[in-house]
This record gives C-alpha cells, structure tokens and sequence, in this order.
C-alpha cells in the first residue's frame, strides 16, 4: 500500500526525517510514536503530500506522490488531525459531504452518504444540520473521522487524533475506530505520543528518534527482541503503568 | 420654506447624484483593486509588507491634495493619447476625483483583507488542503468566506471615507455634495454648508448601516441579512442616480466658474444668456484659477470669466505693466495665436486687487497709498487670499514697493473681510469689484506705480465653442454691458449677511439692468 525509501526532510539545520525507509501492507493498522521532535507528524504528512521531501521517494498504492496532483491524491486519503479543523461555517452534514463534493457526487448521494457516516461514527441524525462549534470535543473529532471516511479512502492518516480528548471519551472513540478500521477493511498510519495508546489500538509500532527509525515491529515482539534502551523505555511505560494501576487500585 | 433651504433642495438630485456615482464607482474599483491585491500580500509575506505600506503611505497625503495631483498627471497623459491616439479625454472632473478616492478606499480594504486571510485558524487552513481542495478552491470556499466579516468592516471604513472625501472633488470641477460646502463657504450661505454636511454625512451614515447588514450577515452566516443589505445598497443607489440620466449628459455648453461670488453671478448670468439661445447649459464651478485657464484651452469647459491681469501674469508670465488697452489688446492676440482661446471682449468693469484699509486705521496712520504703506509695513499685518502670496502680481506690488509686513496670513476671502474687521489684519488684498468695499466704507490705496496690472473682466471662449456662432452670438452683447457698480452691487447681495440671495437670482437682478441700460 505504501512505500517509502530514502526520504529525507530539512527544517533550517535541523533533520526532520533522515533516511527513513518504510514499507505498510494494505490492512495494517501502525503507529509512529516518539517524543516531540522525533518526525512521525513530518512522516505522516509526507505521505499526503503535505510537506514535500528533499530527498528520497513515496509511493502510495502505485502512484509516486511527487509526481502525483497534491488535491486529486488528498481526496482518496482520509486524514484527521488533532485540531480536527472542522469549517465552521459549514453545517457537520456539509462538513462530512466535502470531499464527496470536491469530488463531484450528486446531491441525494452525498445526503445519503453524511446520514450513513454519522450512524457509522455513533452521532445521532439530529447534529447533521448544526454548526460544529454546537458539538462537544468528542463529537467534533467523530465527525472529523467522518469526514475523512466519506469518499471511502482505503488509506486513512490520522495525526494524534484522540490527543486533545478526555480519557474516557479518548478510550472510547480509539475503540470504535479500531472497529471501524477493522470493518471497511482500511489501511491506518497513526502518530502518537502515547505508547499505551499504541499498543493498545495497532498491530505494528514504528518507534521514531530525531528523524530515524529506531524499531519496527509488533509491540511484544519488539519488547522482547530490542536492545535499544529508548525504545524499551518507550515499550516498559505501559507495562508500568498497568502494574501501577494493578497494585493501587487492588485488582 | 426658507429660500436658501428650497435652493438646497432644488439641487440634491443632481449633487447627490453624483456624490453617489462618484464614492460607488470608486469604492467598486477600490474592491476590486485591493482583493486580488490582500489575497496575493496574505500568500506572500514578502509582498505584504511593501504594499501595505505603499497603501498606508497614499493614506497619509491630504485627500484634497491627492484630487488635485491627479489633473495635471491625467493633463499629461491625455496630451499623451492625443498625440500618440489622436483621441485626448477630460483630464477634468470626474477621471481624477474617480481616480484620488479609489486609491483612498484601497488601504482599509486591503489592511482587513490581509488579516482576513492571514486569520484564518490554521487547522482549518490544514484541513481545506487535508480534504483535497485546490488552493483556488480553499481561497474562495474557506478563506473568503471566514474572511469576509472582517474585509467587509473594510468595506465599510473605505465606504465611509469616500463619501466624507468625495464632497472635495468640487475644486477639480466633479460635481458633488461638495458643491454646497465649497459654494456656501464663498458666498457665507452657512445654510448651504451646513446641508452639504448634513447630506454627506446621511449618505455615509446609510452606507454604513447598510453594509453592517451585510456584515452581520457575512459574521452570523443569515443569507438574509445580506440580502438585505444589498437591497437596501442597491435600491438606494439606483433612486440616488436615476436623476443622472437627466442632467449634463445633454448639455450642449459648459461654462466654468473659479470660487468666488462673481464668478459664480457672471457664470449664471451666461448660462442664462445660453439657455435663452435654447441651448441646454453644465456649469462646473469652484475651479482653481489655473485649473480653469487649461480646462478652457483644453475644451472642457467652453466658457468663462477671467482678468486680465491674471492671464496676463499668470498664462503669459508677463511681469510689466503696458496699460489697459495694450494688455487687452497683446492677451486676445496672444491666447488666440497660443492656445486658439477668444477672448470675447471685456464686460465693462475691472476686478482688480486692491489694498484695502479701515477707514479709521487709514486715517490714524496717515496711509492714502502703496508708498505710504511700505512706511509703515513693519507695524502691519497683512491678510490676503489663498493665492495672492504666491502669484506674480504680490512679486510686482512687493518689487515696486518694498514691503516688509510683521506678518502675512491667507484666508478664505470671506473671512479676509472678517479679519480686517476685528483687526487681525491691518489691511488686506481685496478685490476692486467687491460690494464689501463700498458697504464697509473700506479706503482703498492707490498705486502711484502702476504695479498693479488692469484686471478687466474678460469672456474667454474655448477653441471649439470659439467657431459656434449660437453661443458667440448669445453672449456677445454683454461685451461693455456690466458697469462696476452693477457688479458690486450684485456681489454683495450674495455676500451679504442679511438678505442674502443666491448667485442665480444675482444674474437675474444683474440681467434686468444690463437690459435697463
């Protein structure tokens, strides 16, 4: 589904991505994770075209990004980002019907579509024709998804998209997503910063230092065969955590 | 109704028609001037601070300033296109006040369009490029939209200072609201002026309004309220020009007139003329007295009235004195060989400068003359007119006599007067036809040096109307028929402060005693 080799990124003196090669089946559910700094957002946005590399080649389901048009590869990639970015001038339902209209598509199927994406993101018919700022942070980012998921993408980015939520709806919305993701039978690349996020919602955990892929694997297989201290720091965290918890709340 | 309160209202549809073609029409091309313009400084940071700068910059000259800038650059370029062309176009009027309110809508427009655009939340920046729009789309489906409440409270800071700027279009010959303010202000018709300012402010007030319907609109996302909005522009508008189609456009002469009471009696006195031959008659009045000479050469306007003195000074750069006749004589032959002007004939009274005193100064100080005056310049002030200390005649007067004032001060000339009546100025350069002279009893020095060229009251025709026998012929009987102190007797009944009466009704007093005579 995609290939990336040999992609590097500048920012001033600073290496954004450096060398980096990747390669996602189609299916995959993977997770950039890394501190602050680390590339996975630079990564993930090279990928829809939304920063363009210096060097090095991507590839998404056949097509070289850098010789593809930007909008036309945009609108066959779902994308959510932690800001959502929600226009507010539009109504959720024209919100969710953008790219299917950038696309084209007529009226009643569009109509039709939004009304099938908020049952499928678990938001009631009756927000379709209010303003996003009248919608709740959780609700905002399920319409976020929905919009991403309305031209039927086979390939979805998502950029810390639960970051700004409060935990239960954080959990709860991950959970819903994995099932999504399941069901359309789509290929996810999510940046996160949160390991137990990772290792909770993903099948492949992509661990990223200043711009280089430090690990690549399975979370269990990769706590078991890394030596490479940051990223056992990185996988140990959730396993910590969950012991913690264990013990404090007497489980 | 009072009489000059009728008067006023007798020429709202004209003055407000024009007011409104001129402010709308500078205020669309502003628009779309500035957009295009905001949209490329808000893509480009490096463009941004150049132009707003450049806009900033044109704010800051003087607008009446500004106006008049654009008649000799628009002289110059139509010189231009008439020789490069063969086809030259007004360099008067309505181009250059079009032109000089346009660039002064531009800075408020594209200053909120630019923090409009710039504005914009940048998640939501992301996700217009996220969902696949192309920058032509994301400009025109996210940004303008979000934008749009705040370009429209540019839209209504330039609407508000056209219309305000628009009333000083009057001196470069556009008519406007301005009219009544420029022509109250000579003729202290405060009635005129206070409805000139009333008018204009009205005018912006409803232009504002409405456009804050539209943004409220544009903010709130109520289709409605815009569609109000614009109704209401619309609507408004087309009421305020529809008397447009009526006026000048038909007119077969234009007759010019400089900014002062005379000029404006004498111009109603030939429009009278003109009419009375069936001709249908534009005016264009309150024109500087350079700006007057040229629109005539240039057939702009087809008829005025001007001194000699002053043509011979200022159009010929004459600095001599060769007598009355001479200078009458030399002018006609010269304008006609230089600029293909014809000088009609004289009116038959001279209008020339004039120093005047009050009486009881005069005779405290023993000054019967321009000789005795010098004497005595280091204790006085003088008070002249906007123009006389930078014309050739004060360089003559001044070479003649050698005067050193203690202080000089330029007024309008109505309150020149003012001035030398509560002793701000010990004397002042008046005009020799005045009313004011006679009524005041105000002593006027003689010149024992001829410094002061004659200033005959003479008709100029364009070189176009120069070869139309209707309006020589129409006007061609008033050549010797206006004695001086018919002339000062009409000026002062428009300049008076009690029973005043307007310059039209002068011409028409002016008129039955021309016909008595």
């Amino acid at each position: 589904m995609i290939e990336l080799a040999g992609v590097s990124k500048r920012y001033g003196g600073h290496a954004a991505l450096d060398d980096v090669g990747l390669s996602v089946g189609e299916g995959e559910f993977v997770a950039l994770v890394g501190g602050s700094g680390s590339g996975k957002t630079t990564l993930l946005k090279t990928i829809n075209g939304l920063v363009r590399p210096d060097a090095g080649r991507i590839v998404v389901a056949g097509e070289d990004v850098a010789t593809a048009s930007p909008h036309l590869l945009r609108r066959r990639i779902g994308y959510v980002f932690q800001e959502v970015g929600l226009f507010p001038h539009l109504s959720v339902a024209e919100n969710i019907g953008i790219t299917p209209r950038l696309l084209g598509w007529d009226k009643a199927r569009i109509a039709a579509r939004a009304a099938e994406l908020l049952a499928l993101v678990d938001l009631p018919p009756g927000v379709a024709a209010r303003p996003p700022a009248a919608l709740s942070g959780g609700q905002r980012q399920r319409v976020g998804v929905a919009r991403a998921l309305a031209a039927e993408p086979r390939l979805m980015l998502m950029d810390e998209p639960f970051g700004a939520l409060d935990p239960v709806t954080r959990d709860a919305l991950g959970a819903d997503y994995r099932a999504l993701h399941e069901r359309l039978g789509l290929t996810t690349i999510m940046v996160t910063h949160d390991m137990t996020e990772a290792v909770l919602l993903t099948d492949r955990v992509v661990v990223l230092k200043t711009g280089r892929i430090l690990a690549d694997g399975a979370p269990g297989a990769l706590l078991a065969q890394s030596s490479d201290p940051d990223v056992l720091a990185l996988l140990e965290a959730p396993k910590r955590q969950a012991q913690r918890l264990a013990e404090r709340l007497g489980a | 109704m009072s009489g000059p309160l009728a008067a006023a209202f007798d020429l709202l549809p004209e003055y407000l028609g024009w007011h409104v073609l001129l402010s709308l029409s500078a205020l669309v091309l502003g628009l779309t001037i500035s957009l295009p313009l905001a949209v490329a400084a808000a893509r480009s940071p490096r463009l941004r601070w150049p132009v707003l700068a450049l806009a900033s910059l044109i704010q800051t000259i003087p607008s009446l300033a500004l106006l008049a800038l654009f008649y000799p650059l628009l002289l110059a370029l139509s010189a231009l296109s008439q020789a490069v062309l063969s086809q030259g176009f007004s360099a008067l009027g309505f181009l250059p006040s079009l032109l000089a309110l346009t660039l002064y809508s531009v800075l408020p427009i594209l200053r909120n369009g630019v923090a409009g655009i710039t504005g914009v939340d940048p998640a939501i920046a992301e996700a217009a490029d996220g969902v696949g729009m192309t920058p032509r789309q994301k400009l025109l489906q996210v940004e303008l939209p979000l934008a749009a409440p705040v370009i429209m409270a540019g839209v209504r800071t330039a609407a508000v200072w056209t219309i305000g700027a628009a009333t000083l279009s009057t001196p470069v010959g556009q008519t406007s609201l301005g009219n009544y303010i420029f022509a109250g202000l000579q003729t202290e018709n405060w009635v005129f002026v206070l409805f000139g300012c009333a008018a204009s402010a009205a005018l912006a007030m409803a232009a504002d309004q409405l456009l804050g319907l539209v943004e409220t609109g544009a903010r709130t996302r109520r289709p409605a309220f815009v569609a109000a909005g614009l109704a209401g522009l619309v609507i408004g508008a087309g009421a305020a020009l529809a008397p447009l189609a009526t006026f000048g456009q038909t007119a077969a002469y234009t007759v010019g007139a400089k900014n002062f009471s005379e000029q404006y009696i004498l111009a109603e006195l030939i429009a009278g003329r003109l009419e009375r031959a069936g001709a249908a008659v534009s005016r264009k009045e309150d024109l500087g007295s350079a700006v007057a000479y040229r629109a005539l050469a240039a057939g702009e306007i087809d008829v005025y009235v001007d001194y000699s003195g002053t043509l011979w000074t200022n159009v010929l750069g004459r600095a001599d004195n060769p007598g009355r006749k001479a200078v009458l004589d030399q002018l006609t032959a010269e304008l006609k060989r230089r600029d293909g002007v014809l000088v009609l004939g004289s009116l038959g009274f001279e209008n020339a400068y004039a120093f005047v005193m009050r009486p009881d100064r005069a005779q405290a100080l023993g000054i019967a003359s321009l000789a005795d005056l010098a004497q005595e310049a280091p204790r006085m002030k003088l008070g002249s007119d906007l123009e006389f200390l930078s014309r050739p005649e004060w360089r003559a007067v001044d070479g003649a006599y050698g005067f050193a004032f203690r202080s000089e001060r330029s007024f309008q000339p109505t309150f020149m007067y003012r001035a030398l009546a509560g002793g701000e100025a010990d004397v002042i350069s008046a005009f020799s036809s005045d009313g004011r002279i006679a009524a005041d009893r105000l002593v006027v020095l003689s010149d024992p040096k001829g410094a002061i060229p004659p200033y005959d009251a003479v008709i100029l025709v364009s070189p176009k109307a120069a070869a139309d026998p209707r309006l020589v012929e129409a006007l061609r009987p008033l050549v010797g028929a206006v004695p001086v102190e018919a002339m000062r007797a009409a000026n002062y009944s428009v300049d008076r402060d009690a029973g005043k009466v307007t310059p039209a009704e002068a011409a028409r007093a002016l008129e039955r005693v021309i016909a008595g005579n």
